[in-house]
């Protein structure tokens, strides 16, 4: 373990954090969506997929303790990535303590996703906490009697979803969250393959055109449901 | 053409510096940067001034010691260095602002001049193969493959210049860094300290203050040398290599330069 140690103190083993976080981030991020598409079989299946979702693991695992596991790993693996990236942001900020007077970036504009890690991730964090007080908890965005918490046994996930977003303001917060989201995931899934020292010349190419597929996937499939809720194709139940 | 230049002056290491104009009528777009440079100097000298400091040696673009951020590009409008840089690359009238590489690891010595030893500290650290003394080498009796040879060339082909390092919004040295570790690390000369220069040259690089890389990629864009990112790659793999190998693995690659492999 001192050679783990020893690489996490160099800004490329800060690097490999950011990375191995980042891709149990992005496991996450994949299935979440592709479970998230379940709304469009009915209110049917996404109920009984949320409370499913309970006994994932059955029958080694008891109620709710894999999710339980998914979530410890999922903010172990946040916390890391946020500490990770603070430190290096100190690092870099740290390293031209005389700006120039004149800066012109000569990277093409389709390379503002790498511009935007940082603040995006900022911005990516509280949607994270958004996300969880609105959909999970229900204490922000409803009004009262539309919100029905599942722990109370009554999976009504399906119309938790369509009230929420029956609220324009909350859809246009999401849809921008994912667009945020999308950018973040295409320099990052890049990003990993270079840190993790997958990508090479032969292959850069194609691991760029997977981090753009992969990022265009997530944001499409996710923004896709409060588009559906405000244009009527996904009513209450 | 005439030129209006606003050139970064700074006495020395200590004191602070500002941006001066000064107007230069007659310029020849034929002329070099660095040309232009030169006459701008002998006109300060004939009116009692201080000319202009900047570092400048081949003027073939060779050598890597000439590198200013012209207009806020490391080596100005054109992928080569500053000393390979025409003037018709600008227009009559341009007003073009002359800066220094500006990192922490690179402290400016006077106007335009920066003091690049960092780099230095980062090759002694590992950017060297350990030979044994003796008879010359059998041409050949290592094989290497094409690909090999192809990849170490490309990475070889860094000068040291540091506009990696003065692009960067960082400051980040990875270019500089991947392109040395990775030259060597191609090759079956370099494979029996491979793993163990990647960690020393990764940690010399660290501290001495350099930024850590997010992949913007302005580094590559402005190489005169056209190192690619794929360099920074090879050293990312080299030293996550470097931690899980125990020192007895390492020595397996004193074995691949016997065979070649």
């Amino acid at each position: 373990m001192t050679g783990v140690m020893t690489l996490y103190q160099t800004s490329i083993g800060k690097k490999v954090v950011m990375a191995v976080t980042g891709a149990i981030l992005l496991g996450f991020v994949f299935v979440h969506m592709f479970g998230n598409l379940k709304i469009y079989s009915g209110p049917v299946a996404l109920n009984e997929y949320a409370e499913q979702l309970r006994y994932l693991g059955k029958p080694i695992f008891g109620y709710e303790q894999l999710l339980w596991i998914a979530r410890v790993v999922l903010l172990g693996a946040v916390v890391m990535h946020i500490v990770s990236a603070v430190q290096l942001t100190l690092q870099s900020n740290g390293s031209r303590p005389q700006p120039y007077n004149v800066n012109t970036r000569t990277q093409p504009a389709y390379r503002y996703a790498s511009y935007t890690m940082r603040w995006g991730g900022v911005v990516l964090f509280l949607f994270i906490i958004f996300h969880l007080l609105h959909f999970t908890f229900g204490t922000v965005g409803y009004s009262s009697g539309q919100f029905v918490n599942p722990h109370s046994g009554v999976y009504e996930v399906y119309n938790n979803v369509v009230y929420g977003f029956l609220n324009p303001i909350v859809s246009i917060f999401y849809i921008a969250a994912m667009i945020a989201l999308g950018l973040h995931i295409y320099h990052g899934t890049w990003s990993m393959f270079q840190t993790l020292g997958i990508s090479s010349e032969k292959m850069s190419g194609m691991l760029r055109s997977f981090a753009a597929a992969f990022a265009l996937v997530i944001a499409l499939g996710n923004i896709s449901i409060p588009i559906a809720v405000l244009m009527g194709i996904l009513p209450l139940s | 053409m005439d030129l209006r230049l606003r050139i970064w002056r700074q006495k020395n290491k200590d004191t602070a510096g500002k941006l001066v104009t000064y107007e230069l009528p007659d310029v020849s777009p034929d002329m070099s940067f660095l040309e232009m440079l030169d006459i701008l100097n002998e006109r300060l000298i004939e009116q009692g001034e201080e000319p202009v400091a900047f570092d400048h040696d081949c003027r073939e673009g060779i050598c890597g010691m000439c590198g200013l951020v012209i207009n806020g590009v490391a080596h100005g409008p054109e992928v080569t260095t500053t000393c390979q840089l025409h003037m018709r690359h600008f227009k009559d009238g341009d007003t073009i602002t002359i800066e220094p590489w500006r990192a922490k690891a690179f402290p400016v010595m006077k106007d335009l001049m920066v003091d690049r030893t960092s780099f230095e500290r980062i090759i002694q650290a590992g950017g060297y193969v350990s030979v044994a003394t003796g008879g010359t080498p059998d041409a050949n009796a290592i094989l290497i493959s094409k690909e090999s040879a192809e990849a170490a060339m490309d990475a070889a082909a860094c000068i040291g210049c540091g506009a990696c390092v003065a692009a960067c919004p960082n400051g980040s040295a990875m270019l500089f860094t991947g392109a040395k570790i990775a030259h060597l690390s191609h090759l079956p000369q370099g494979q029996p300290e491979r793993y163990d220069r990647a960690r020393n040259m990764v940690e010399v690089m660290d501290a001495e203050g350099f930024g850590g890389c997010t992949n913007y990629g302005e580094c590559a864009a402005v190489c005169p040398k056209e190192i690619k990112l794929d360099v920074i790659a090879r050293m990312n793999g080299d030293l996550i290599k470097s931690t899980f190998l125990t020192s007895g693995t390492r020595k397996m690659g004193a074995n691949a330069t016997r065979t070649g492999k």
